[in-house]
């Protein structure tokens, strides 16, 4: 009896490629306007405090804040700058977080470090899709605020708010391992002043029991 | 050190072998028809005594009314370099010999050139964008590109 390995493909490569070109063609028309950071609201100073529910929250956010792993999505230079970050002279484990996750599933923090084209880009978003919540964005260096120097470029995405909300924006390019380690910090502090437990007054509308 | 040869005796042998492939010989640079590309490619790297069995490069040049496609070739054997330029009149439509045949390592260069000029590669096996997606329009690095 003749036994054959060859399976005859389902798509054909150039269908695969018609396909991957229209998913970045359809993130790229979507991607016009910066998505606003969900979480802006947190900087105003008229935020209601409540103080049983702010214990919960600060215990809850210190866990959160005190080990942030973030996932590996480093498309470009700004990468060496990280890896100097998470090196033993910088030593990113002061703050929790010197697991680099291979897995998006495990990590809750993306340091974009650098240029991103449009062809990397549905690949970029599926990573930042795959993080479970509560999920962080640090937007390092000047590719990823705006594109930087290859800002007018026909193949790169100006800047990273334009396909994923981004919590913290560090200048440079690249920036020092203190710029990104400061960033991190103010990262820490935002999810400080965050509310994971939900406020019932706000919620229902009533007083809590 | 790797030897420029000078073109002037390898286009006159090029001439005898195959007649009207030579446009032009200057310096270590063959200037020749496109159409002959093949021909002398396969020339130049099967015969004894030339046996150019190292590819370096294969780019483009935009020229707005012509472009021109540029080959450098090396003899690991004779430990020579040479250069060859065929040119492609017109804008649309442009086609040359791939030679992928001869030497598997212009594969991806041709693949750029098919993306980035939109020259395709006649004999290519596996002819597609490399850098950009399918579905993009226009090739970038043409002189009248605009986004």
């Amino acid at each position: 009896m003749e036994v054959s390995n060859y399976r005859e493909p389902i798509y054909s490569p150039d269908e695969i490629d018609l396909h991957e070109g229209q998913i970045i063609e359809d993130l790229k028309s979507s991607a016009v306007e910066p998505i606003p950071d969900p979480d802006a609201w947190l900087e105003q100073e008229d935020v209601k405090r409540n103080l049983v529910l702010t214990t919960a929250d600060w215990v809850i956010n210190w866990a959160r804040r005190s080990a942030l792993w973030p996932a590996i999505c480093f498309p470009a230079c700004c990468a060496f700058e990280f890896i100097a970050v998470n090196g033993p002279r910088f030593d990113l484990s002061r703050f929790g977080m010197e697991i680099l996750r291979a897995s998006p599933r495990q990590a809750d923090l993306m340091i974009t470090a650098g240029t991103l084209t449009w062809k990397m880009a549905p690949n970029v978003k599926r990573i930042y899709d795959q993080m479970p919540e509560p999920k962080w964005v640090i937007a390092m260096g000047a590719c990823g605020i705006s594109g930087g120097i290859f800002r007018s470029s026909y193949n790169v995405v100006p800047g990273y708010n334009k396909i994923i909300p981004v919590d913290v924006y560090v200048p440079g390019c690249p920036p020092r391992p203190e710029a990104l380690i400061h960033a991190i910090q103010m990262l820490q502090k935002k999810i400080a002043k965050s509310h994971p437990v939900p406020d019932l007054k706000q919620l229902t509308g009533k007083e809590p029991m | 050190m790797t030897v420029a040869i000078a073109a002037n005796d390898l286009g006159a042998a090029l001439e005898e072998k195959l007649p009207g492939s030579v446009l032009k010989a200057e310096g270590d640079t063959l200037c020749i028809t496109p159409e002959s590309l093949l021909d002398v490619m396969t020339y130049l790297k099967d015969t004894p005594g030339q046996e150019y069995d190292y590819f370096n490069y294969v780019t483009a040049v935009d020229f707005y009314d012509h472009f021109e496609l540029v080959y450098r070739l090396t003899s690991t054997v004779h430990n020579t370099t040479v250069g060859v330029k065929a040119q492609l009149p017109g804008r649309e439509n442009l086609s040359i010999a791939s030679v992928t045949p001869l030497w598997l390592g212009a594969d991806f260069q041709e693949r750029e050139i098919y993306d980035l000029f939109g020259i395709s590669f006649e004999g290519h096996y596996n002819l597609r964008r490399i850098f950009l997606w399918e579905g993009y329009d226009g090739h970038p690095l043409r002189k009248d590109f605009n986004r």
